[in-house]
C-alpha cells in the first residue's frame, strides 16, 4: 500500500493579498505602509528585525512561512530535524542579481558588498525560514520554469517515503522585479481533523495554487 | 504488482508493473566525465591528481577583476574547439558549451536512450550564464539566458531529451543534492535513468562577490592547513550517469550510489555553525540508512577557516574522526555547482581503483578537532566513499558511495 500523507494547511500570497486557512486574511491598502512586504510584517507584528536585512524573496518566504505556521508551534509535534523544506520559483534570486550586477558595474564606484552578495543565491530563503523555525531538516530548491505540482509532490512524497522528514514545508516562492508570488503548503503524515485539509496529491496541490485570490 | 503511479513528468498518471519498495534497487555510476583547468575527461583529471598537478594559478584580467587573481580556469580556446564537434560555439553561451561537452564525453562512455521517456536529466548549478548579466555591447546572446530554466531549456533541445530538465539550485552542496536526488528517483522507479551535470564558471560576479566576504587565497587554497587563507575558485563540469541497469555501461561500474540527505544548521546564513549541527545530522542520518562502513571522505574542504573547522566538528561528533579523508579543492578550486558533481566522480574513481588521493597544499593540521587528513597519494583497498558538502544558506549534505 502507498502510504497517503496530508495537506493540512496553506498559505498563498499573491496581488496584495494573503489567504491562509483558506480564508483571506490580509488585504493592502496602499494608503498606509510602504510596501506591501512591511505592511504584512506589521499586521502579524513579527517583532523579527533581521526581517529588514532580508532581500525582497527572502522577505516573501519568510513572510508566507509564517503566516502558514503560525499558532502551529510545529516544534512542538517534530523535533526540528524531522522537518523539510522543499522550495522552488522560475527566476532563482535573479533580483538581487540584478541590483548586485549594477554594484559591481561601476569600476570607479566598486564597492560590492558581502551582504548583498550572499542573497545572490536562492536557497537562502530557506537558509532564512529554517533561522526563523529552527528546521533542521532535509531541504532542496529547485528551478522551474513554473509550478510544477507533479514533480514537487513526487519530490516530498520520496523523502516522507524514506521516512528522514514526518513533516514538509514546501510550495513556490517566486520574485522578480514587482512580480511576487507565494504558495505554501504544510505536508504531514497525518493531522488532525480540520477544515481545509485535504490528502497530498499532485492534483490538489496545483487546485490550491489555481485558488483566485 | 500492479501499481498506479504517478509519473514524473506528466499530469496523466502510468501504470508500472513494479514493486513501490524504496532501497533494494541498486544504483550504477555507469559513466562519468571531469571538465575542469587539468583536462576535458575524467582520466585527463585523475592523472594530473596522480603526479600532484594544481590548476590554480594567479590571472591578471580586469574584465574579470580589478587586481589579479588566483583561480582555476577552463582554457577557453580548447573548450570552443572542442564544442565545434557537437555544435557551432557562437550560438551557444561558455557555461552552455561546458555541460554539453561534459554530457556528450559521458553518453560517450555508455549505451543509454538519451531521448527516452525514462531519462531524466539534471542540472546542477549555482549561477549558470550569470555572466550574461552585465550585457556587454554585442553581447550575441538574449539576457533571458540568465533564467536557469531557459538554459535548461535550450540543453533539452540540444541533446532531445523527452523529459524537462530538473535543476537544483543549491549553493555548493548542489551537486551532491543533484546525485542525491537522482538516485531517490531511480529507486523508486520514477526513473530509469538520470544524467546529473554540475557546472559553473569564473566570472567577475562570483570572483567580486568571494573577494567582498574576504575568503579568496592568495596563492593556491590549502585545505585543513595551518596557513590557509581562503579559498580558491575555480570553473568546471562535471558528469554521472545512474541507472539501475549495469549493462548499460561499456566498461566494468563497480561503484554504486547510496543513501544521501541533507540537513540545515538553522544558524546563520553566510557562516557555517560552530558545532557543525547541519552536516552532522546531514552525517548521522545517512550513515543510519547505510549497510556499510565509512572508509573513506571526500570532505568540502574550500580552505576558508570557518569550513575546515566546522567540518572537523562535525566528524569527531559523528566519530569519523580516524577515517581518512581528503579535499580535492586544491587541486581545481571551488567548483560552486560543479564541486558536488566533480568530487563524487572523483571520489568514485577512489574507490573504483583503491586510491587516495593527497589533499593537495596541506602541510601541517589546522583545525582544532583532528582529522585524518590524507597527506600523500597511496593505493588503499576502498569498499566506500561519504561525500560531504556545506554551503552558504547553512546547507549540508552527505552521500555515501559503495561498491
Amino acid at each position: 500500500m502507498e502510504e497517503l500523507y496530508i495537506i493540512s494547511d496553506h498559505c498563498i500570497i499573491r496581488n496584495n493579498s494573503v489567504v491562509s486557512g483558506g480564508k483571506k486574511v490580509f488585504e493592502y491598502d496602499r494608503g498606509g505602509e510602504p510596501s506591501f512586504f512591511t505592511a504584512l510584517y506589521r499586521h502579524f507584528d513579527l517583532n523579527y528585525p533581521k526581517f529588514f536585512k532580508m532581500d525582497n524573496l527572502c522577505k516573501l518566504g519568510l513572510l508566507a512561512s509564517e503566516v502558514l505556521l503560525r499558532e502551529k508551534n510545529i516544534l512542538r509535534r517534530y523535533p526540528g530535524d524531522q522537518v523539510g523544506l522543499i522550495l522552488s520559483n522560475a527566476a532563482s534570486s535573479i533580483d538581487t542579481d540584478r541590483n548586485y550586477q549594477i554594484s559591481i558595474n561601476d569600476r570607479t564606484g566598486y564597492f560590492p558588498s558581502p551582504s548583498v552578495f550572499v542573497y545572490t543565491l536562492a536557497n537562502i530563503v530557506i537558509g532564512e525560514i529554517s533561522i526563523r523555525q529552527k528546521f533542521l531538516g532535509e531541504s532542496t530548491f529547485f528551478i522551474e520554469e513554473k509550478f510544477n505540482p507533479e514533480r514537487l509532490y513526487t519530490q516530498v512524497k520520496l523523502i516522507l517515503d524514506e521516512g528522514i522528514i514526518s513533516c514538509c514545508i514546501c510550495g513556490w516562492v517566486e520574485l522578480d522585479g514587482d512580480h511576487y508570488e507565494a504558495v505554501l503548503y504544510l505536508v504531514e503524515k497525518s493531522a488532525p481533523l480540520a477544515d481545509g485539509i485535504a490528502i497530498f496529491e499532485p492534483e490538489k496541490l496545483h487546485e490550491i495554487f489555481l485558488q483566485r485570490i | 504488482m500492479k501499481i498506479l503511479v504517478v509519473s514524473y513528468n506528466n499530469t496523466q498518471p502510468t501504470t508500472h508493473n513494479t514493486q513501490l519498495t524504496t532501497s533494494l534497487q541498486d544504483v550504477y555510476l555507469i559513466s562519468d566525465n571531469i571538465i575542469s583547468s587539468l583536462g576535458f575527461t575524467t582520466e585527463e583529471n585523475m592523472a594530473s591528481f596522480r603526479e600532484g598537478h594544481t590548476g590554480i594559478k594567479e590571472y591578471d584580467d580586469l574584465d574579470l577583476a580589478p587586481a589579479p587573481f588566483w583561480a582555476s580556469r577552463v582554457d577557453n580556446e580548447e573548450l570552443s574547439g572542442r564544442f565545434t564537434v557537437f555544435g557551432n560555439p557562437a550560438e551557444y553561451t561558455r557555461f552552455e558549451q561546458l555541460v554539453i561537452c561534459s554530457v556528450k564525453d559521458a553518453l560517450s562512455r555508455c549505451t543509454i536512450d538519451i531521448t527516452g521517456k525514462g531519462t531524466l536529466f539534471i542540472l546542477s548549478t549555482t549561477k549558470g550564464n550569470i555572466d550574461l548579466l552585465k550585457g556587454n555591447k554585442g553581447d550575441p546572446f538574449e539576457k533571458s539566458r540568465t533564467y536557469l530554466w531557459y538554459t535548461a531549456h535550450l540543453l533539452q533541445r540540444f541533446f532531445n531529451f523527452h523529459t524537462q530538465p530538473l535543476i537544483v539550485s543549491n549553493a555548493c552542496i548542489s551537486g551532491v543534492l543533484a546525485i542525491i536526488e537522482g538516485a531517490r528517483l531511480i529507486r523508486a522507479n520514477r526513473v530509469d535513468t538520470v544524467i546529473v551535470t554540475g557546472a559553473d564558471l569564473v566570472t567577475e560576479f562570483v570572483l567580486s562577490g568571494f573577494n567582498s566576504f574576504q575568503s579568496l587565497s592568495k596563492g593556491p587554497c590549502r585545505p585543513f592547513d595551518k596557513n590557509r587563507q581562503g579559498l580558491s575558485l575555480g570553473e568546471g563540469a562535471g558528469t554521472v550517469i545512474l541507472t539501475g541497469d549495469a549493462s548499460l555501461a561499456l566498461s566494468n561500474c563497480p561503484v554504486k550510489a547510496g543513501y544521501g540527505c541533507s540537513g540545515n544548521d538553522a544558524n546563520h546564513i553566510s557562516g557555517p555553525s560552530r558545532t557543525g549541527e547541519g552536516l552532522y545530522l546531514a552525517i548521522k542520518h545517512t550513515l543510519e540508512r547505510s549497510t556499510v562502513p565509512v572508509d573513506y571522505i571526500s570532505a568540502h574542504g574550500t580552505a576558508t577557516p570557518y569550513n575546515d573547522e566546522m567540518e572537523s566538528v562535525a566528524l569527531n561528533r559523528a566519530g569519523l574522526q580516524e577515517v581518512p579523508v581528503n579535499s580535492f579543492k586544491g587541486y581545481w578550486g571551488h567548483t560552486l555547482g560543479a564541486a558536488g558533481v566533480i568530487e563524487s566522480v572523483a571520489g568514485a574513481y577512489s574507490l573504483a581503483n583503491n586510491i587516495l588521493f593527497h589533499t593537495l597544499g596541506y602541510v601541517e593540521p589546522g583545525v582544532t578537532h583532528p582529522v585524518a587528513i590524507i597527506d600523500g597519494t597511496f593505493a588503499k583497498n576502498l569498499g566506500s566513499c561519504l561525500k560531504i558538502a556545506s554551503g552558504f544558506g547553512g546547507c549540508n549534505a552527505a552521500l555515501m558511495f559503495h561498491k
